[in-house]
């Protein structure tokens, strides 16, 4: 099947398997690797980009599910070579170790943010559970969060 | 000691994962690239009647299809320890094979390996391949396989112990001592099985260079050196300096990554025989069956005390699961990994620990993230909190009298254990007072009983541990079974222009040693962090190594990095002299030069390094060059320790635990990176939480693991946890030139049996003396019950 989706701001327009994931998509087809796949259950999040606006786990969508629809990936997130505000909180935070969960907690962070500009604790550690961390026990997460929010609201 | 060393240097690994640029092997592509799925096993004890694979090989895209048939590895992968037989016999050492030819072990053992254009059709194809199975009844628990009527997992022995262990003093002077106790307490106890579970799955490419006649294997391993090593030399007998192992990136490995597995293996047996690179990547499925678990030992254990509550003796039997097959360094794990740390921080004069070691119809059991100390650790927290509860002793004070004294190795001497180990420097009761602090006991306590009054029910747990890391002495572990050195190799490149390009056999996948080594580099040189640059997980590009496990990064691979900087700078004090025309006994060196002593007269390092390589106006019979490689063997193990403190309320209704505060108080020696070491103890604590509260790996009786996807199996999300009060004290360790002891586990060794200790506390009143891990609320609420 034929796709259009725009990604990170440029349209992509692509023939397709009808079985093959968003996220199979991503780092298959357009060898956007940032994109990670943790488990096969939908339950660890590393695969998460926003669609549309709004976090989505990309591994639960059919590429030709998200036709037609706008698409925010990690490789997104800086601009012009400069990181996004949440990328640097995680960085002044320590809010990463392996590294690999991280593209998924970024974007899982841009929607927590953006549905609550200024979130406590709670609605952090609520709005990241669907998310796994194996390496920080979320602790340093959750304080890049909080920063990020400081930087974005200054 | 510098500019950088001690402070919170934020990382410099950072920028390429947060911009989603990192390069895990699953990202890697290369051309010609075939994808490959595996056939494996759904029983878990089975006959192999048949395989056919022909349907298989006419499917779409197929390349090829191999089963054992193929003469794929005939060696099998080794495994790295042998622990013989208190008896003298030897370790039994079943072959691994690559693909299981006659019969299955365990559920998700591979039968076949399917290669294709596209994963899609390999996965497709797989569903082609047909094997008929003669189901066999199956064992899973390690007492129960050593039932004399048990299923035999090798049925080339008359039981299924692949050995069995024992360490301390004399049993019978044990037993007396117990005989003898003015109280004695008892537990009996499962450590359950955990999947460790680093958020990548395991990813290898291999890729066969026909022309070249070489291989290059790209690879999710904390252990590239020893991966090529034992792949070579015993797997499938290649000559090793044909094959480059490559390990950039790995996304988290926690014991899982160290070991040898049979997919790297037969990847890169087959790449050769199809001429073109063949990738496998894990789905965490498979990473549920086929990843080496950790722990799974089933515990009976006595402590005896005297009249005032010290510690007179303790005798523990365990029976602890190998699973199908020898992982790596699977035999030292509840053996040397595990009965040498059972002194604790305590003075017991008289211990025992027996151990024996089946195997089961289970994936291997090997070290996970502590890997025998968690076990060790659990044990004596709560054998000892529950001993002081009996004896009417609070649970702190009856730490303190048993304390080991402090010492710090350099005026006082190391402790010498009952238990062959001698640690190098500690302060126990220092850990403890601080944490009391941090916790304010005395109002807490006052806390619990008004909550009680009110049927709130809240408790505290204490756990005050040591471990072994650091690892380790090569010619110690060579007597204790091992099959290779664990020293560390660090070279250091001095470029001629100044830049240092730092080589290390150590591998980091999340603990920043990019960030870390440069730190630590740059002040011993006297120049800036961005001067350096620190390079790892790739055998052609450094000398040798031993991988990252056992908290040992900076402890050995740092100090073999210390090793060669010392040579950079003796030999740059010649060149520098010869410059400054001056004795090199008059020289100082501070902030990246070379002074004569009371004079303003000096060479920078730059310029030496640029002599060294442009040797014009130079030493006589000084050799070019500056850049020099050192192998760095550990004279002991350190000893990191601490205090972890739990606080829970657990639902009067439901049993649900609630973990509200955690205090970790650690002493990891000195510190190079508080940030870091802060984020190592948080990860560590949510696993060791995890296995209290959450996690835990089933098998049913039949064999089948039913807790084999997130779906089953618990692992801590963001809301299981509270922030982690972190603090530190410091006592160096007296015996590598870092002063680190290490940080990587002690989270994980320390938190849980503070966790359940806290349930415990909070419940006693109702009669609760113990409760199984994991605190699961039905589990917890059953308990409240009898
Ligand atoms: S890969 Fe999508 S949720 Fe795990
Ligand atoms: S940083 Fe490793 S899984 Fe989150």
């Amino acid at each position: 099947m034929k796709i259009s989706i725009r990604i990170n701001g440029k349209k992509h327009t692509d023939e397709v398997e009808p079985r093959i994931s968003l996220t199979h998509y991503l780092r298959e087809t357009l060898d956007m690797t940032g994109t990670h796949i943790g488990c096969d259950t939908s339950a660890c999040g590393a695969c998460t980009v926003t669609l549309n606006g709004d976090a989505v786990k990309s591994c639960t969508l059919l590429a030709v599910q998200a036709d037609g629809a706008e698409v925010t990936t990690i490789e997104g997130m800086a601009k012009n070579g400069e990181m996004h505000p949440i990328q640097q909180a995680f960085k002044e935070k320590h809010g990463l170790q392996c590294g690999f969960c991280t593209p998924g907690m970024v974007m899982v962070a841009a929607d927590i943010l953006k549905h609550t500009p200024n979130p406590s604790e709670e609605d952090i550690r609520h709005g990241l559970k669907g998310n796994f961390c194996r390496c920080t026990g979320y602790h340093n997460i959750i304080k890049s969060i909080q920063h990020a929010a400081e930087l974005i609201n200054k | 000691m510098g500019n950088y060393v001690g402070k919170p240097v934020k990382r410099r690994e950072d920028a390429r994962f947060l911009k989603g640029a990192g390069t895990y092997t699953d990202d890697i592509k290369l051309r010609k690239m075939t994808q490959s799925a595996f056939v494996r096993s759904p029983y878990a004890h089975a006959k192999i009647l048949n395989i056919d694979t022909s349907e298989a090989k006419k499917a779409e895209g197929v390349v090829a299809v191999f089963t054992a048939q193929d003469g794929c590895g005939e060696f099998g992968v080794p495994c790295g320890w042998q622990v013989d037989f208190k008896n003298g016999e030897t370790m039994r050492e079943p072959k691994h094979p690559l693909l299981a030819k006659d019969k299955i072990r365990h559920v998700g053992e591979a039968v076949a390996i399917v290669i294709a254009e596209s994963l899609e059709l390999a996965r497709d194809a797989a569903e082609l391949v047909s094997v008929d199975y003669e189901e066999l009844p199956a064992v899973t628990d390690p007492k129960k396989a050593m039932d004399k009527d048990a299923p035999l997992v090798h049925d080339d022995w008359k039981d299924n112990a692949a050995f069995d262990w024992c360490i301390g003093n004399d049993r019978a002077e044990v037993e007396a001592a117990l005989e003898k106790a003015h109280h004695v307490t008892e537990m009996e106890f499962r450590n359950q099985r955990l999947a460790p579970n680093a958020m990548e799955p395991r990813s290898y490419i291999a890729d066969y260079d026909v022309n070249g006649d070489k291989w290059t294997l790209y690879t999710s391993t904390q252990n590239p050196h020893l991966i090529r090593l034992l792949m070579c030399a015993f797997a499938l007998g290649i000559p090793e300096q044909k094959v480059r192992v490559v390990s950039k990136d790995v996304g988290g490995g926690f014991g899982s990554k160290v070991y040898h597995y049979t997919e790297e293996c037969l990847v890169t047996w087959a790449s050769k025989e199809i001429g073109r690179p063949v990738k496998w990547t894990s789905d965490r499925s498979e990473a549920f069956l086929t990843d080496a678990q950790g722990r799974d030992h089933v515990v009976k254990s006595k402590m005896g005390f005297d009249k005032d509550g010290k510690i007179v003796a303790h005798l523990t039997d365990e029976y602890c699961a190998m699973g199908a097959y020898l992982s790596t360094f699977a035999p030292a794990i509840p053996t040397y990994l595990h009965g040498t740390l059972f002194q604790g921080v305590y003075t017991t004069p008289l211990i025992h620990l027996n151990v024996t070691a089946p195997f089961t119809h289970t994936v291997p059991v090997d070290a996970y993230r502590g890997a025998g100390r968690p076990e060790a650790t659990y044990l004596l927290e709560r054998i000892v909190s529950k001993g002081a509860r009996e004896m009417g002793i609070d649970p702190t004070e009856i730490r303190f009298k048993n304390f080991i004294p402090p010492f710090d190795g350099v005026e006082q001497e190391g402790y010498q254990t009952q238990v062959a180990l001698q640690y190098d420097s500690g302060n126990y009761e220092g850990v403890l007072k601080k944490g009391l602090e941090m916790l304010g006991y005395e109002d807490f306590r006052k806390e619990q009983s008004e909550a009680r009054k009110n049927g709130k029910l809240i408790g505290v747990g204490f756990s005050t541990y040591i471990e072994g890391c650091g690892i380790a002495p090569s010619a110690v572990v060579g007597a204790l079974g091992a099959r290779a050195g664990l020293y560390e190799v660090g070279q250091v490149r001095v470029q001629p222009t100044g830049k240092v390009s730092v080589f290390t056999g150590s591998h980091s996948h999340g603990q920043g040693h990019e960030t870390v080594f440069a730190q630590f580099v740059a002040d011993k040189l006297g120049i800036p962090m961005d001067d350096i640059e620190i390079e790892h997980g790739d055998t052609d590009q450094v000398a040798f190594g031993m991988g990252t496990y056992g908290s040992r990064s900076l402890s050995v691979g740092g100090s073999a990095i210390m090793k060669s900087i010392d040579k950079i700078l003796e030999k740059g004090a010649k060149i520098a002299a010869h410059k400054l025309e001056a004795a090199e006994e008059d020289l100082d060196y501070a902030e990246g030069k070379w002074t004569v002593k009371g004079t303003d007269k000096s060479v920078s390092f730059g310029d030496v390094s640029l002599t060294a390589y442009v040797p014009h106006d130079y030493p006589e019979g000084l050799e070019p060059g500056l850049d020099f490689s050192s192998f760095y063997d550990p004279a002991n193990f350190t000893y990191p320790f601490g205090t972890h403190i739990a606080v829970v309320e657990v639902d009067a209704d439901t049993g649900r635990v609630m973990l509200n505060r955690f205090i970790a108080v650690d002493d990891v020696g000195n510190i190079m990176n508080p940030m870091i070491v802060d984020g190592q103890i948080h990860g560590g604590v949510a696993q060791g939480v995890g296995q209290a509260l959450l996690e835990e790996v089933v098998y049913d009786e039949g064999g089948q693991m039913i807790t084999g996807s997130y779906m089953d199996y618990a692992m801590p999300r963001a809301d299981d946890l509270p922030m982690i009060e972190t603090a530190n004290t410091v006592t160096p360790c007296p015996h590598n030139p870092l002063g680190v002891k290490g940080a990587g586990e002690a989270g994980t060794i320390g938190s849980t049996p503070a966790v359940v200790n806290a349930v415990v506390d909070a419940l006693a009143h109702l009669g609760v003396t113990d409760i199984q891990m994991p605190l699961k609320p039905q589990t917890v609420w059953k308990a409240m019950q009898n």
